[in-house]
């Protein structure tokens, strides 16, 4: 036997070892946040429209993300546009994770969330907060969005706010519809628009 | 909070190195102190992280290691390891899996044990070993065969072969 291989043979035993990465980056993570370097906490959160990717900053949920978009840009959008101190740490999303299951188990009608909006700005922002209002089981239309976002004429730009709506069932986009009662557009797919609006007693 | 920037997402570096750093670790302060360790290595890169060239992230997380293994062992003695010359002096024959010998290189100098470590326990070529350690490919394969000299002068290669 060779010395180098006999080298590394002796490395691999003394120095080998699965690392635990989901525990590694959940300490590491909460050694973070107390440091006040955990600009952004995510996690998955699994619900009966597909797994979710949860995002929070200090300030609040910043990000929910659909099973049908890429979770690897999603994260590293989050990294460029807020901070790339970003980590997969459950912790902060737990009341997150609670809230949702409450409301998909058909025992919660409102979140009471702290949310960070400042993935989004100006006229869209404002379509999102009104959209925010908008009561468990009820529906609006693009045009109605973008009256109380005050252009009533805006209905397109309130429909492309509302498609980009980076907090989605949060903020339930999915309770605006098109004015002659067809669904409009979904970010999420319209199988889970439709989903939604049935768990609410809506369709 | 940071301006925006080009840096991808910490949970990426910490995804594709943990393993790497953790095996430096190992094999610098051994398994033990290597978890506590492994932890400060990641919390000192990612408070470091915005100042980061993102040129070569692997070799710039095993520098930061290094450094936390340097501490760790001022900080505690005797050494981690196993008692050298107890193990080397058993032979050869009751350590079937080099153990004597991983031994005696927790024993060697922090340079050559480093180096050894990245070499052998990374596999990184002498070029990768020299930018984890900040000194030219040179440099970094002299520290290995130095450290392997010194191997050969302890027996515990010798021992492990026998």
């Amino acid at each position: 036997m060779s010395e180098t291989v006999e080298m590394k043979r002796a490395a691999r035993r003394a120095t080998g070892g699965e690392v635990d990465l989901g525990e590694l980056s959940a300490a590491l993570g909460a050694a973070a946040a107390e440091e006040g370097l955990l600009d952004i906490a995510y996690c998955e959160v699994d619900s009966p429209v597909g797994q979710l990717l949860a995002a929070a900053t200090p300030a609040g949920l910043v990000q929910l993300g659909y099973p049908n978009q890429s979770r690897d840009e999603m994260l590293a959008a989050l990294a460029q546009r807020i901070s790339p101190r970003l980590l997969e740490a459950p912790a902060r999303l737990d009341p997150v994770r609670r809230e949702l299951d409450e409301y998909f188990a058909g025992k919660r009608q409102r979140f009471d969330l702290r949310l960070d909006w400042q993935l989004t700005s100006g006229f869209r922002q404002q379509v999102l907060r009104e959209t925010a209002a908008i009561p468990f089981g009820e529906t609006r239309t693009y045009m109605e969005m973008a009256a109380s976002a005050g252009s009533p004429r805006a209905h397109r730009a309130a429909g492309s706010a509302l498609g980009s709506n980076p907090i989605p069932i949060i903020v339930p986009c999915h309770r605006v519809l098109r004015s002659g009662g067809g669904l409009g557009g979904y970010g999420g797919g319209l199988d889970v628009k439709r989903e939604l609006l049935t768990l609410e007693g809506a369709l | 909070m940071p301006a925006a920037n080009a840096h991808p997402p910490f949970q990426a570096l910490v995804e594709a190195h943990a393993t790497d750093v953790a095996r430096f670790l190992r094999g610098m302060v051994g398994a033990e102190a290597a978890e506590d360790a492994l932890q400060d290595t990641f919390l000192a890169a990612l408070r470091a992280y915005p100042g980061f060239d993102g040129s070569n992230p692997r070799a710039w997380l095993l520098t930061i290691a290094r450094n936390k293994a340097i501490d760790e062992r001022r900080r505690k003695r005797p050494e981690p390891f196993a008692d050298v010359d107890g193990i080397v002096a058993r032979g050869g024959s009751a350590q079937p899996d080099g153990e004597a010998l991983w031994a005696a290189v927790g024993s060697l100098p922090q340079k050559q044990r480093a180096a050894v470590v990245l070499r052998f326990a990374l596999d990184l070529r002498y070029r990768e070993v020299g930018e984890a350690m900040g000194t030219s490919e040179e440099a970094a394969r002299r520290s290995v065969h130095e450290g392997l000299k010194s191997l050969r002068k302890s027996d515990a290669i010798e021992e492990v072969r026998a």
